[in-house]
């Protein structure tokens, strides 16, 4: 139990830290959302300056591949297709109408104290904890 | 270059502290989103039918250093290492687009237990589910820029 909550106080931390790097460096907001679907598709203001994103989006995989060498981390029980399509389509296409997710809106709007962000966070934290409660209902089992 | 290094060095980082903090397991983002759990009690390991609270922590941890960060590093006359000037959001108004955007993410955010971040840091090592998701998240960004006219 203490690990847990000193991984998660400590992975919080390092998520911070990596937030203002690209903000002392880049001047820019580190919104996960915002810069990968720059990459995939750029407005004009974005088309002249994606390579800076492409290169944050790859340091995310291959960051990712590397850590999980070093850390034991448990395997998520496989869901079904339709879900994780569902699911994606909807992050997808509500981070950018929304203008941002968890880290955009989270961790650097909230951080910038912008009214907006949190309004954005209320909302999907809001419809997130809506979600796991009414499908726990319905099938009468928690989620995972 | 130099800017390229720094958005490397800040992603891989970002990475670092998703995998870190448990943020790469749906199962803690799902634990923490399910409060009816709290009638069983609280797990901190993400157990079925309990409430993990370590989200909470996590954005707390990250919020600490960046409520730091963005109240002393953009200041007056101060460029970025790696740029001619700071690039912030100026938006102030809480419009329809923000709301609604916002609910359909934190429905599919619950519903899989990803976020952007977390997809994208797992992608390889998350299995065909992760790679499903994320390459169904990438349709639905492109379909939003297209759409939306943002």
């Amino acid at each position: 139990m203490l690990q847990s909550i000193l991984s998660a106080l400590v992975g919080g931390l390092i998520i911070g830290l990596a937030s203002w790097l690209l903000l002392a460096s880049l001047g820019r907001v580190a919104g996960i959302s915002g810069i990968t679907a720059a990459v995939i598709a750029p407005n004009k203001d974005e088309a002249n300056d994606t390579t800076w994103r492409l290169v944050f989006v790859m340091g995310l995989i291959i960051g990712g591949l590397v850590a999980y060498q070093f850390f034991n981390v448990p395997a998520q029980t496989p869901r079904p297709f339709w879900l994780l399509l569902t699911a994606g389509l909807l992050v997808g296409f509500g981070t950018v109408l929304g203008a941002g997710c968890t880290s955009g809106h989270g961790v650097c709007g909230l951080g910038r104290r912008s009214v907006r962000s949190l309004a954005a966070t209320c909302t999907f934290m809001g419809t997130g904890f809506a979600t796991v409660f009414i499908v726990n209902a319905i099938t009468g089992k928690a989620m995972l | 270059m130099k800017k390229l290094f720094f958005a490397f060095a800040s992603s891989v980082l970002f990475a670092l502290g998703l995998v870190v903090s448990g943020m790469t397991q749906p199962a803690k983002v799902v634990g923490f989103l399910d409060i009816g759990g709290l009638k069983n009690g609280v797990s901190w390991t993400a157990q079925a039918g309990f409430w993990d609270p370590s989200l909470a922590l996590v954005m707390g941890g990250a919020l600490l250093v960046t409520l730091i960060a963005f109240a002393i590093t953009p200041a007056k006359g101060r460029k970025p290492w790696a740029a001619n000037g700071f690039s912030l959001p100026t938006r102030k108004d809480i419009d329809a687009k923000l709301i609604g955007g916002s609910a359909l993410f934190g429905i599919g955010w619950a519903l899989a237990g990803y976020c952007p971040g977390p997809a994208l840091t797992s992608i390889f090592t998350g299995g065909l589910d992760t790679i499903t998701f994320a390459l169904a998240m990438g349709v639905g960004m492109w379909v939003a820029k297209h759409w939306v006219k943002l």
